[in-house]
Parts: structure tokens; C-alpha cells; sequence
């Protein structure tokens, strides 16, 4: 697994889009910094940009790299390589260029800025791992997607529809609910129903980090409550984690049913 | 060598292989051909581990291969569709499949035998079709394995490179290999083929030498042969799908073996 780790990732790094994507991160934050001046600030506006980008790119990435890089799987599968080494080498290559391109675009300029001597160095962290657990997180679910289904078009539109699911469409059922039930207390339910999403349980890791809870009121009160403690904080990394785990074990149970 | 008994695969409801039984032991060529979608491409996957098929067992070197990898290591494999990792150039390829298998392998003869030294150093995609199908020959024979399967090895070669091959495949056959091979080229297989297998419709329809084929058929070429062998086969009747009616009046028409 190492060595198809080693050629994927070194196959992925030469690729232009590994540039684009870094040279992205590291013009809009070098602008962010120098411009506003703020580190607390500039982490929110890389907030909400990595929450929708990370994930975005990580799934057009994913299901592009696997439907392109099918005839060359098959030619590995001839090898003399177990069959699930191959596609975690892939999908571990391809999480770890996306996070090698975040971690230099969005760190390099943060570090050039002065983030070691800054006290926001703690929140810059969160952000950076959060945003390396979301690319994992997403290219897992899209390699997933890519390899149940032969047929690219709907294999991209299902992962496209997944991340909308994620970044948009979750929200929204989420706001209705809240809505249609404000009479009840619902704030249990509105930390449980976080968790089961990646992306608001990140922006919430982030949110509570930043000390900006008060604006959410009392509900902001019960997740500080319970992320601001070690427990919670603990949970919320094992479901993440719990998040990357669960598409991967699909990969691999799909991958040793699959005919090629 | 392969033992292969009642292997039954279907894709869904398209039934491909229908319990074929087949023993190469021989050394020599053995020419694998039928009408496309006939199923030839489907065996030579199910020997290499890449379609798992529904019923019936292959066994390699005395070993049943099911839910085994090691046993890829003795076969030399061509793919039919070479397509790479856009981004690596040819060395690059090269050293990471060496890699990969840890054993000896005879890379320089061959690429000095396709004239692949100038294209070493580029990228596989700025490579023209031919260059990638050498290159792909190039990473099917570098090694010295008993076993050779070869899916479609003369596509997009141009004259000498394919003068070169046949050249190759005689000397290996001397050695006492033995080599399977699909192929769309008559004269390739009167040229070369000890044995033929032909495959239609899932099932194994003839088997044996290619004069034994002539005398059966009573024709004086293979391709004659072949066709007279389609033409006498009655087409299996279908319900009324224009879809499907032309895609079977395709086949028949491109007798492509």
C-alpha cells in the first residue's frame, strides 16, 4: 500500500490542479492577513471558505481522480498487490496531496504573518485540521461514490448531490425543523443532529473555539457546554474521525466485491 | 498450467461465461477468439483476479486463485486499453511497476526493441497512442514469467515494432512458454497460433490446431472459417428491440476476432 501511497501522491503533486488549489489558499490568505490585519478574523473568513471549499474540491477531485485513473487501476489489479492496498494507497494519495496544498497555502503566509508568536495559534491549528479532516472526510465519501458507480455522469452528479447534502441542503432541514418545533426545548436535539454532519459539527468546533458562542444564544450555551468541555471536544473528534472511517471501510468492501 | 472448470460470470442479467472448461497445459500460442462481446476479455480476467466469477474454480500452478494475489506475479499480463497516470513520465513508470514487483526485470531490451529511448523522459500523456501501447508491451514482457497473456497485442503498432513483436512471441515460444492471446488479426494468428480457442456466446465452441479448424469448416483461411462457423450458428431469437436487434446485427456484420 505504501508504494501505490508513494506513486499517487507523487503523481497528484505534479498535477497543475495541486497548484491552483495551493495557490488559491495562499493568495486569498496572504490578502486576508495583510489586508484586515486581524488573525481572529481572518480565521473566520478561512472558515467559512474551507467549510464550503475543502469539501467541494475534495469531491470533484476524488471522483475525477478515480474515473481517470481506472485504465491504470486496472493495469495495477494485474499485479501482484492485494486489491484493497491499491484503491487506500489511491484515496490516502489523493487525501494527503489536498491536505500537503491546504496545509502550505493557508500555513506558509500564517507563518510568514507571525502565527507562532500570535495567542490565535491554537484556533489556527483547529482550522488547519479541520480543513485536512474534511478533504479526508469528502475524498473518501467520493471515491466510495466513484467506485459503485461505472457510470461517471451519475457517479459525479451523486457526489456533487452528497456535498450539497453536507454544505447546504442539511442546514436548511435543519433551520425548518428549528422552526417548526421552536415551542419545544430542542437544543439537545439541534447538538445531536450537528454531530451526525461533518461540516456543521466543524463549524461549530471552530465557532465554539473562537469564543463567539454568546451570539448563539442559549443553544450556543448548551454546545459550549458540552464541547467546551474535554468529553465533548473528545467526542467530537472521534466522530470525525468516525466520519473518515466509515467511507473507507466502504471503499474496501466494495473494492474486494468489484469485477474490473 | 490453468485449470479452468464450469465458469459461469454475468454481468446483471447479461450472462457471459457459461460454464467453460478449459486446460491449457501445453506449451505454445494459444489464440483466444470469438465475435466481440463473445466473453474473451471476461476469461482472461477472471485467470488474473480482476471479475470475480459467480461459479466454478481456476486453478494456476496447481493453486486455486480465489481470494489470492500472489499467484500474479508468474503471469505477464497485457491490458487492452493502455492508459496511465498522466503525470509520470516513462522512467517513472517504469521503476514505480519494478518496484512494485521486486523481481529481475529485462526492461532495457525492450526499449530498445520499440525505440523507446528518446520518450523516456517525457510525461505519458503528451505519448501517442502507438508510444503508450509499446509502453505498455514494454511493462507486459519485461519480465521472464512461464505464463504470458496478451489482450489485443498488436493495436496501434506501427510496421516494424509489430515485425519486432512477432519476432519476440516466436523466440518465447521456442523457450517454451506458454502464451494466450486475444487478437483482431487473422494473419497474426495463421502466423503464430499452435492452438485456437473460440469462444461464442459464453460457451466454448471449437478447440483445437488451426488446420484442424480448416479441415472442420472445410475453408482454405481462417477468416473464412470463422465466418462460415458464425453464419452457421442461427442467431438466439430476441424480443423486438431495435436497440438490441442492431446491436447483434453489429456483431454479426463485424466479425472482429
Amino acid at each position: 500500500m505504501t508504494k501505490i501511497f508513494k506513486y499517487s501522491i507523487f503523481d497528484l503533486l505534479r498535477s497543475r490542479w495541486s497548484y491552483i488549489y495551493f495557490g488559491f489558499f495562499f493568495v486569498f490568505t496572504i490578502g486576508l492577513l495583510f489586508l484586515s490585519g486581524d488573525v481572529s478574523k481572518v480565521i473566520i473568513s478561512l472558515m467559512n471558505v474551507i467549510l464550503i471549499l475543502c469539501p467541494l474540491i475534495a469531491t470533484m477531485f476524488g471522483v475525477m481522480y478515480y474515473y481517470n485513473s481506472r485504465e491504470f487501476t486496472e493495469l495495477l489489479l494485474a499485479q501482484p498487490i492485494k486489491r484493497t492496498s491499491i484503491f487506500l494507497g489511491q484515496y490516502l494519495g489523493l487525501a494527503c496531496s489536498l491536505s500537503v496544498s491546504l496545509l502550505l497555502g493557508v500555513g506558509v503566509p500564517f507563518v510568514i504573518y507571525g502565527i507562532f508568536g500570535s495567542p490565535e495559534i491554537w484556533n489556527f491549528f483547529i482550522l488547519i485540521f479541520i480543513g485536512i479532516a474534511l478533504s479526508f472526510i469528502f475524498s473518501a465519501i467520493a471515491f466510495f461514490i466513484a467506485l459503485r458507480n461505472e457510470n461517471r455522469i451519475k457517479g459525479f452528479g451523486l457526489a456533487i448531490v452528497t456535498w450539497l447534502f453536507f454544505a447546504i441542503i442539511y442546514d436548511g432541514l435543519f433551520l425548518l425543523i428549528m422552526v417548526l418545533f421552536k415551542d419545544y426545548p430542542l437544543e439537545s436535539f439541534a447538538l445531536g443532529a450537528s454531530l451526525f454532519n461533518p461540516i456543521d459539527l466543524s463549524r461549530i468546533l471552530i465557532l465554539l473555539k473562537l469564543d463567539i458562542s454568546a451570539l448563539m444564544g442559549y443553544t450556543g450555551a448548551v454546545f459550549q457546554k458540552f464541547l467546551g468541555t474535554a468529553l465533548g471536544m473528545g467526542i467530537s473528534f472521534a466522530i470525525l474521525l468516525f466520519w473518515i472511517g466509515l467511507p473507507t471501510l466502504g471503499i474496501q468492501r466494495v473494492a474486494m466485491k468489484k469485477d474490473f | 498450467m490453468i485449470k479452468i472448470k464450469n465458469l459461469h460470470k454475468a454481468y446483471k442479467k447479461n450472462q457471459v461465461l457459461k460454464g467453460i472448461d478449459l486446460d491449457f497445459d501445453k506449451k505454445g500460442i494459444t489464440a483466444i477468439l470469438g465475435p466481440n462481446g463473445s466473453g474473451k476479455t471476461t476469461l482472461i480476467k477472471c485467470v488474473l483476479g480482476m471479475v470475480l466469477p459467480n461459479q466454478g474454480t481456476i486453478t494456476l500452478f496447481d493453486e486455486n486463485i480465489k481470494g489470492k494475489w500472489n499467484y500474479r506475479s508468474q503471469i505477464d499480463y497485457l491490458p487492452q486499453i493502455a492508459q496511465f497516470p498522466p503525470n509520470l513520465t516513462v522512467k517513472q513508470l517504469l521503476n514505480m511497476i519494478k518496484d512494485i514487483r521486486q523481481t529481475e526485470a529485462n526492461d532495457k531490451r525492450f526499449i530498445e526493441l520499440f525505440g523507446l529511448e528518446p520518450y523516456l523522459n517525457k510525461r505519458l500523456n503528451s505519448l501517442s497512442g502507438g508510444t503508450k501501447q509499446k509502453v505498455n508491451l514494454t511493462l507486459a514482457l519485461m519480465y521472464d514469467n512461464p505464463l504470458m497473456i496478451l489482450d489485443e497485442p498488436t493495436n496501434g503498432l506501427d510496421p516494424v515494432a509489430l515485425i519486432n513483436l512477432k519476432d519476440y512471441l516466436r523466440a518465447e515460444k521456442a523457450k517454451g512458454k506458454t502464451i494466450l492471446m486475444t487478437t483482431h488479426i487473422m494473419s497474426l494468428v495463421e502466423e503464430l497460433a499452435d492452438e485456437i480457442v473460440f469462444l461464442l456466446e459464453g460457451n466454448i465452441y471449437f478447440r483445437g490446431s488451426v488446420k484442424e479448424l480448416l479441415e472442420a469448416q472445410q475453408e482454405t483461411s481462417i477468416e473464412r472459417a470463422i465466418a462460415s462457423i458464425l453464419r452457421s450458428v442461427k442467431p438466439k431469437t430476441q424480443p423486438i428491440k431495435f436497440k438490441k436487434e442492431s446491436r447483434r446485427m453489429g456483431e454479426l456484420e463485424s466479425v472482429s476476432i
